[in-house]
């Protein structure tokens, strides 16, 4: 049963998530925060944040943990395979008709118009995370990290595994 | 090798792997020529679901079969997935110590910051392609039907995806 809700949660996300990992975050957050509750939106924001510090695609590290913490290390491999498996056998199945018809507008077409509902995702999520700090940090403390690790990332293009960490110190420290 | 490699390296979700595997297929063992790598990406693009699983499966079906799939996928995805299940394994034990608990809520705030980047560039993304008149409609309806009326984004995706297709999949088949 829970390896049934672990395959269905990631092969969701994987089959419509179309733009790359990134493009399915949130709705594996859909899935894993607000239809199953296997995480608050705090931890999926930790596993978020250490996600992107470390290396690799997203996509599989999310679908990796959750599916190990849920259904151990077979939980893990279910969630493994239903976020890679179905769009590989798409793609290999698929790729002698793709060559054909690879300039075809309506093929191209696709992605273009997932785009704009991926962003609208991605925006509430930002919203969600911005009241969830809110709540736990107060405003003053939100802003000013959110300021700060906006110039670092995006202005001075610090490294996020570096903004990321230097957070946790951040954390740490005030919390002593 | 190549995989574990571009697996390791990555920084920043699938899409950041691609100039990683460029450098060690096409540079390094010459396993595709440009052009082909070029297509591959393309295609890769336009099927759902990580791009970094789809580009290390196919690659390495060409090159090795079924073996040579499974050993790319593996190399690009286990590893980082035991690294995190390690890592958080620790962090989830000291959960309760006050420190520890301080540092998870320091975090999120960068994480909004690195979200709230993320979906503007999937706006632009989809204002180069579409036009703004476009975007903005789709994203307005999308804000509608997701938030206030509360569809699952699925349906919505779904629903696009077959508006799109159906003209294509009709000249296919009148062929």
């Amino acid at each position: 049963m829970i390896y049934w809700q672990i395959f269905l949660a990631f092969f969701i996300p994987g089959i419509l998530g179309y733009g790359g990992g990134p493009a399915s975050i949130p709705l594996v957050e859909k899935e894993v925060v607000d239809r199953y509750g296997w995480m608050s939106t705090q931890e999926f924001g930790e596993v978020l944040a250490l996600g992107n510090a470390l290396p690799g695609p997203i996509a599989t590290k999310m679908a990796g943990y959750v599916g190990y913490i849920e259904g151990g290390i077979l939980g893990s491999f279910v969630g493994l395979f239903a976020t890679i498996a179905p769009s590989l056998i798409l793609m290999l199945g698929l790729m002698a008709i793709l060559f054909k018809y690879k300039d075809s507008p309506e093929v191209k077409n696709i992605s273009k118009v997932v785009k704009p509902v991926i962003a609208v995702l991605i925006g509430f999520m930002t919203v969600q995370f911005i009241s969830e700090s809110q709540s736990s940090l107060g405003s003053i403390q939100t802003i000013a990290i959110m300021a700060i690790s906006y110039l670092l990332l995006e202005q001075l293009k610090v490294h996020s595994a570096f903004v990321i960490a230097l957070a946790l110190v951040y954390g740490a420290v005030t919390g002593i | 090798m190549a995989f574990f490699r571009t697996g390791m390296l990555g920084f920043g979700g699938g899409p950041a792997v691609i100039p990683l595997l460029q450098k060690e297929v096409v540079e390094r063992y010459q396993w595709m020529n440009d052009d082909e790598f070029g297509d591959t990406i393309a295609l890769s693009n336009t099927m759902p679901g990580p791009i970094a699983t789809k580009l290390a499966g196919y690659i390495g079906y060409k090159v090795g079969g079924v073996w040579g799939l499974l050993t790319a996928l593996a190399a690009s995805v286990i590893p980082t997935v035991l690294l995190m299940v390690l890592l958080l394994g620790v962090l989830q034990r000291y959960k309760d110590v006050p420190w520890v608990q301080n540092m998870s809520q320091t975090v999120v705030p960068v994480v909004a910051v690195m979200l709230g980047v993320l979906a503007w560039n999937f706006v632009q993304q989809s204002q180069k392609a579409l036009g703004w008149k476009i975007a903005i409609f789709l994203i307005v309806i999308s804000v509608l039907l997701l938030e206030v009326i509360g569809l699952h984004p699925a349906i919505l995706i779904a629903i696009l995806i077959a508006v799109v297709l159906i003209p294509f999949i009709k000249r296919v088949v009148s062929k």
